[in-house]
């Protein structure tokens, strides 16, 4: 489903190389992390993946489906079936968040041919999908993230995807800044979406998150590059021995 | 010293071309046919008087430094095609109000309801002024001489005395609809005065509406005398096209537990200022202004001036100012806005913030807060901010799937919701947010 294949990457207004030859795939079905020291280049994956500004891709491809997300607009990126969830969730006062959602989902079924939702079917559809994640409806008339605790806004980014029914999803940093009922939720979220036909790379810098959202696979990244690829007890070296003795074992 | 001397010999000059030698003001009076008045004749001399002892506003004058008023010192106006009409049809026209049209100013008897409202006394200055009384004379004119005590505002002194038409409201109980004043146009290059009186009884409420576009040029003044715990919301919406050269002052006495609101959302316009000059008197009231500027200079220029004078004279009231410009194409947005709190203003509770989003880098803002306080046991605040779009936020709504040019409207939506709330009825809240979301489509 996602293939990237050594993706170079540098900041836009800095001779600053981040990515330096990512690559790896993810099959339709399964679910991949990335782990990782900080400034190893894990949030950046996700970013120019996605389409955020400021990042210049310098050689590599990133594609999904075939189809060759570079060349795409973000909101390209989403209707294809890309989402990301938010390390930091963006607050955007005076924009409810069901009419956020709504102009998002009816915007990508537009872009893709299909019928829009009216706003009875659409009502149903987001009480639905709020209900299973504990988000109720004043959560949901309220503006997009404002005033939402921590966890309140990890949630709403799990019913975002929950809604868009993306094909891939790309989880950064999902885990930081939740306690430990809030971090449940939002991998009993994750879980349910699990499908054959729905691909999940969970970028952490713990081995946490991996025990509620179980990983097919595990990748390890360090300065711009996979650098080990191996299957969950990777992750559980990770915790017990840290970066330093992986990495050392690498070079 | 050497500075103070400096300063003092550049003053002279103006004070003296403030007199009635000053030639500009003579070719702007000398162009007006002034009306001697019946019951405002008195206030229409004073006016006069005062204009001439102070001049037309001149570029160096501490509140006309961001606002050339050459435009409005002219003596005549540039035409402006009647033709010239924006896309959006006129706001308002769907729900229950008593409508009054004017007609570059003059009052359309034909085209009005007739002028029977429960619980309101409505007049109008044409007729009126025919009278040597009229209750309306305790005010005319008068707020706005008050005003004039702290800083000279000349437009509005040339306005009481030029002025021909214009409402004279008083309200006495709680009307079931607002009144609905529609603005139109007919002579190409009309200058356009227009005076309104409004007055609103203890415990009296009225809902004003105004929209439409009226003269080449034109100079309102609206004089808003609130007596206690009366209530009283006004909503100017100015469509595209409109006013594309205009000046008006509002000028609000507010006495106890009264609440004045008002809410204005201008969207283009060559040169426009608006003054806003709210006298609160009596305790525990509240005053807020408000305004959802858009400004497009794509089609020629766009000038856009806020004034405001907020005094509070009296014990734990609030007052409100939130000013929002977006500004785009090289517009350029002004906002000077003063509160004043006398000493004995105990327990006031300040508020003001102006902030400009500027589309792109052409496009100019200058604020000017102004905060003069004289008791020591107060709440007082304001901010201002200018800033571009938030590529952040912009970069989350496009990843969820918006497309750009809609999230640019989502957010700038986002960015205006704070004067909207000023707003308090929610449908006519949401009629205008779907006129905004209009124009801003329009102009992605």
């Amino acid at each position: 489903m996602l293939k990237i294949n050594n993706l170079h990457a540098k900041l836009e207004d800095e001779d600053k190389q981040i990515l330096k030859g990512v690559s790896l795939e993810v099959p339709a079905g399964e679910v991949h992390a990335i782990m990782g020291p900080n400034g190893s280049g894990k949030s950046t994956t996700s970013y120019v993946l996605s389409g955020r500004d400021g990042y210049e891709v310098t050689d590599g491809s990133a594609t999904l489906y075939g189809e060759d997300l570079l060349e795409m607009e973000p909101e390209e990126r989403a209707a294809a079936g890309l989402f990301l969830a938010f390390q930091y969730p963006v607050e955007i006062p005076g924009v409810g968040n069901m009419t956020f959602l709504r102009t998002a989902l009816n915007a990508q079924r537009k872009r893709r041919g299909e019928e829009e939702l009216s706003a009875a079917e659409f009502l149903k559809l987001i009480r639905e999908k709020g209900k299973a994640l504990n988000i109720d409806a004043d959560m949901l008339k309220r503006p997009v993230n404002v005033g939402f605790s921590g966890g309140e806004k990890k949630r709403n980014e799990i019913l975002q995807m929950a809604v868009l029914e993306p094909k891939m999803c790309i989880l950064d940093e999902t885990d930081s800044g939740l306690d430990v009922d809030a971090m449940r939720l939002v991998a009993d979220g994750v879980n349910a979406l699990r499908a054959p036909d729905r691909a999940f790379l969970v970028i952490t810098h713990y081995q946490r998150l991996l025990d509620h959202i179980r990983p097919d696979v595990v990748h390890i990244m360090s300065d711009g590059k996979i650098v080990k690829t191996g299957g969950p007890e990777l992750a559980l070296e990770v915790e017990q021995n840290g970066y330093a003795d992986l990495l050392s074992e690498v070079a | 010293m050497a500075d103070t001397a400096i300063t003092m010999r550049q003053v002279t000059p103006d004070i003296a071309e403030g007199g009635d030698a000053d030639p500009a003001l003579s070719a702007r009076l000398d162009v007006l046919d002034l009306p001697a008045g019946g019951f405002t004749a008195a206030a229409r001399k004073d006016a006069l008087a005062r204009l001439r002892a102070v001049g037309l506003p001149k570029p160096r004058d501490e509140y006309w430094r961001y606002t050339n008023p050459a435009a409005f010192n002219a003596p005549v106006p540039d035409p402006i095609p009647l033709a010239e009409q924006g896309p959006d049809s006129p706001l308002f026209l769907e729900r229950k109000r008593l409508t009054l049209v004017f007609v570059d100013g003059a009052f359309d008897a034909a085209a009005s309801d007739d002028l029977a409202l429960e619980g309101v006394e409505v007049g109008l200055l044409s007729t009126a002024d025919a009278d040597e009384t009229h209750w309306s004379g305790e005010i005319y004119g008068r707020l706005e001489a008050a005003a004039q005590e702290r800083v000279a505002r000349p437009m509005a002194a040339l306005n009481t005395a030029a002025a021909r038409d214009g409402v004279l409201v008083r309200v006495t109980g709680q009307p079931s609809k607002p009144i609905h004043i529609i603005h139109r146009r007919k002579d190409e290059s009309a200058d356009v005065y227009y005076h309104h009186v409004i007055r609103l009884e203890p415990g009296a409420e009225l809902t004003l509406l105004e929209t439409g576009m009226t003269g080449a040029r034109s100079n309102f003044v609206a004089e808003v005398d609130l007596a206690e715990g009366a209530r009283f919301h006004h909503i100017t919406a100015k469509r595209a096209g409109h006013e594309k050269l205009g000046w008006g002052g509002v000028f609000a006495r507010v006495a106890a537990e009264a609440v004045f609101k008002s809410f204005t959302l201008s969207v283009n316009g060559t040169m426009m200022r608006h003054e806003a000059i709210i006298d609160i008197v009596g305790d525990d009231a509240v005053a807020h202004v408000a305004a959802a500027v858009l400004g497009d200079a794509n089609r020629g220029p766009f000038h856009h001036d806020d004034t405001v004078f907020i005094t509070h004279s009296a014990e734990r009231c609030e007052s409100r100012q939130v000013f929002k410009k977006v500004l785009k194409n090289g517009a350029k947005g002004i906002f000077q806005g003063k509160i004043l709190v006398e000493p004995g203003a105990q327990k006031t509770d300040g508020y003001q913030i102006s902030q400009a989003l500027l589309l792109d880098e052409d496009s100019q803002f200058l604020g000017k807060p102004e905060l003069e306080i004289y008791a020591d046991d107060v709440q007082c605040s304001h901010g201002s901010t200018t800033g571009a779009i938030d590529e952040t936020a912009l970069f989350y709504l496009r990843s969820r799937g918006v497309p750009r040019d809609r999230a640019i409207v989502l957010m700038v939506l986002s960015f205006l919701a704070d004067a909207l709330e000023e707003v308090e009825d929610e449908s006519l809240r949401e009629e205008i947010s779907d006129r905004l979301d209009a124009w801003l489509t329009r102009h992605a």
